[in-house]
């Protein structure tokens, strides 16, 4: 099945609570699954068209709030108005998941897959000092694992995940395993598990309020730091990667998601005309998997990160190298999709040239 | 009666309600908001529904209503509050759900997710205080400043050709499917309180009942905004706001209306 739809069946199987969408191409296949499966009669998922990218993401604010296991799903332009949600609920601290199925910008851009929005994700487009945790998926098998484990890493430290997907993903079709058939969260379970939730104040606590306002310069500064503990904390815990044949790598290449993908075949290729190349994928893209990247800058004569835009992670590279490895970065905009001889004649043309 | 008769418990005739906390109010004297909290206060407390509010809090004077009423609290970003209800009473739909809001919130910023809202039939109660100005940033143009009427931000009155008109959301509302009750209270005497209370008990069992989406308007004062006494604040009220926004019901198809 279709990346798009993995999602939605995912979301279904793992005991999602609430999706709220709003179509955008290309990833209308989302609302568009769920509509036809019903989850509201089987597992009792709520699915709602919302008005707006900005009611959905608000709807995501209040089902987190309230203690569910809530998502929504857009594209590029869609998540740019979703950006006021994300930073309301990093700062109330209110788990749930934004699918971003990335498409070519800026502005309306094209329907065409891009990586354009690392920057948006990683280093957040709302206001404020916070992180949301992004997962890159790089087959339609991860778009449905990483629902679950978004939800999971969501609750576990009361913040909102993103899967950073695109268009090639979203629409591709590959064979896969659904995850396992898990029940939702009964209300003893999330009361249990959310004492922070906002479903009705029991007579024994008091009332919860979830808010991300504090007019005490002080108290906000106190909010701030604690916010910054959780996201260190996340930095130690949660770095997810994948290496392939980096063992005796001279040339590293870095690549996300279906760049990741096109990577694969670049260094098959590279080896077959002799060229030791390996290829590391960083699966979460924050926390960034720098302490790799800084392992593997001392073994490698350069690196290069491949991305399908301007150049945007290659900045984590720099920050994660200091300097020390010749580092440059290849990638096509506006909804292009490079093929592995372009990465090749970039390795070729780019990189060797700054290797001493 | 004696002093010590009159303050037995069984002739107490007036007390606050448990649920209004002792915080003290951040309201100026004379602001309507105060007593709309207690109305609050009293119905959910007379509901019993002390243990199954969640109550959405917008942006505007009322952004610490989570301050003084113990209930749990949902603060939205502004405009955002019925999209917030919308979820919270879908997930939870044994919950008392409602939003209160000015009128910047709910019919500027966030007129998208209130038409939306009520017309998707979201067996919510929306509790929408209109006092025709921006309070909370010292007093600018509201959606629905009256024409003429001085404001920070239409210092010499509101004029059709700068500004545009009044909007008048409650009338709007009223003419979508998914209302079940729509009405126009205000608390500015104790009649008018009394009709009030009864509007947003009724809004909030159409809530518990699942008859669809509820639109309480409380044309309301803003003495500090309007720059008059409280009392000259009210006078003004009935002889300008009353004009444009006429209490009454405007819709309530309640008895009709089929219970989810």
């Amino acid at each position: 099945m279709k990346g798009n739809e993995a999602i939605a069946h995912a979301a279904i199987r793992c005991g999602c609570d609430g999706y709220f969408g709003y179509p955008i191409t290309p990833q209308s296949e989302v609302l568009e699954t769920l509509a036809l499966e019903k989850p509201w009669e089987t597992t009792g998922m709520v699915v709602l068209q919302a008005e707006s990218e900005l009611a959905s993401i608000n709807m995501v604010y209040a089902g987190g709030a309230s203690g569910k296991r809530c998502m929504t799903s857009s594209s590029s332009p869609g998540v740019a108005l979703m950006q006021e949600g994300i930073a309301y609920m990093a700062g109330a601290e209110i788990p749930g998941l934004i699918v971003n199925v990335q498409r070519g910008g800026p502005g309306l851009g094209t329907i065409q897959p891009s990586q354009s929005d690392y920057f948006q994700a990683t280093r957040g487009g709302g206001n404020g000092d916070y992180n949301v945790i992004v997962l890159a998926p790089a087959s339609v098998q991860e778009m449905a694992d990483f629902v679950d484990l978004a939800f999971q890493l969501a609750f576990k430290y009361r913040n909102p995940v993103m899967i950073l997907s695109d268009g090639i993903i979203g629409q591709m079709m590959e064979k896969l395993v659904l995850p396992p058939f898990k029940p939702r969260r009964t209300e003893a379970q999330i009361q249990k598990e959310c004492p922070w939730a906002t479903n009705g104040r029991k007579k024994e606590r008091k009332p919860n309020i979830l808010t991300s306002l504090e007019l005490d310069c002080t108290k906000m500064e106190q909010r701030n730091l604690h916010l910054q503990s959780k996201y260190m904390e996340i930095k130690e815990k949660e770095v997810r990667f994948e290496t392939e044949m980096c063992e005796d790598a001279e040339y590293l290449i870095v690549a996300f998601g279906s760049a990741a993908r096109i990577g694969m075949k670049v260094i098959e290729m590279c080896r077959e005309e002799g060229i030791k190349a390996g290829l590391l994928r960083p699966i979460t893209l924050w926390p960034f998997p720098t302490k790799e990247v800084a392992r593997l800058a001392k073994q490698v004569k350069g690196i290069l990160s491949f991305e399908i835009n301007a150049g945007q992670m290659v900045e984590d590279i720099l920050l994660a190298t200091h300097g020390q490895t010749p580092v440059t970065h290849y990638g096509r905009m506006g909804g292009v999709v490079p093929t592995p001889d372009e990465v090749i004649r970039a390795l070729k043309e780019k990189l060797f040239k700054q290797i001493p | 009666m004696t002093k010590e008769e009159i303050m037995r418990p069984e002739n107490l005739v007036y007390k606050k309600p448990t649920l209004l906390n002792d915080t003290p109010m951040h309201y100026c004297p004379g602001c309507s908001h105060g007593v709309v909290h207690k109305l609050v206060a009293e119905i959910i407390e007379e509901m019993g529904m002390e243990e199954k509010t969640v109550a959405i809090s917008p942006v505007g004077c009322a952004v610490f209503a989570y301050n003084y009423i113990d209930v749990d609290w949902i603060e939205a970003a502004h405009g955002r509050a019925p999209a917030v209800a919308s979820a919270v009473k879908r997930l939870w739909p044994d919950r008392l759900v409602f939003t209160y809001q000015g009128d910047g919130d709910l019919a500027c910023i966030g007129t998208a997710e209130s038409i939306h809202a009520l017309n998707r039939g979201e067996h919510i109660a929306i509790i929408f205080i209109n006092n025709a100005i921006y309070g909370m940033t010292g007093g600018q143009m509201a959606p629905t400043t009256l024409m003429g009427m001085k404001t920070s931000t239409c210092p010499y009155g509101r004029v059709a050709d700068l500004h545009g008109y009044p909007l008048n959301f409650t009338e709007i509302a009223a003419t979508l499917e998914g209302t079940c009750y729509v009405t126009r209270q205000s608390v500015h005497t104790v009649a008018a309180i009394r009709k009030a209370k009864k509007a947003i008990r009724k809004a909030f069992e159409n809530s518990m009942q699942g008859k669809g989406a509820s639109l309480v308007e409380i044309v309301s004062t803003c003495n500090a905004g309007w720059k008059l006494s409280p009392e000259k604040a009210n006078q003004w009220m009935e002889e300008n706001m009353f004009k444009f926004y006429p209490l009454g019901d405007l819709k309530d198809t309640t008895a009709e209306s089929p219970t989810h």
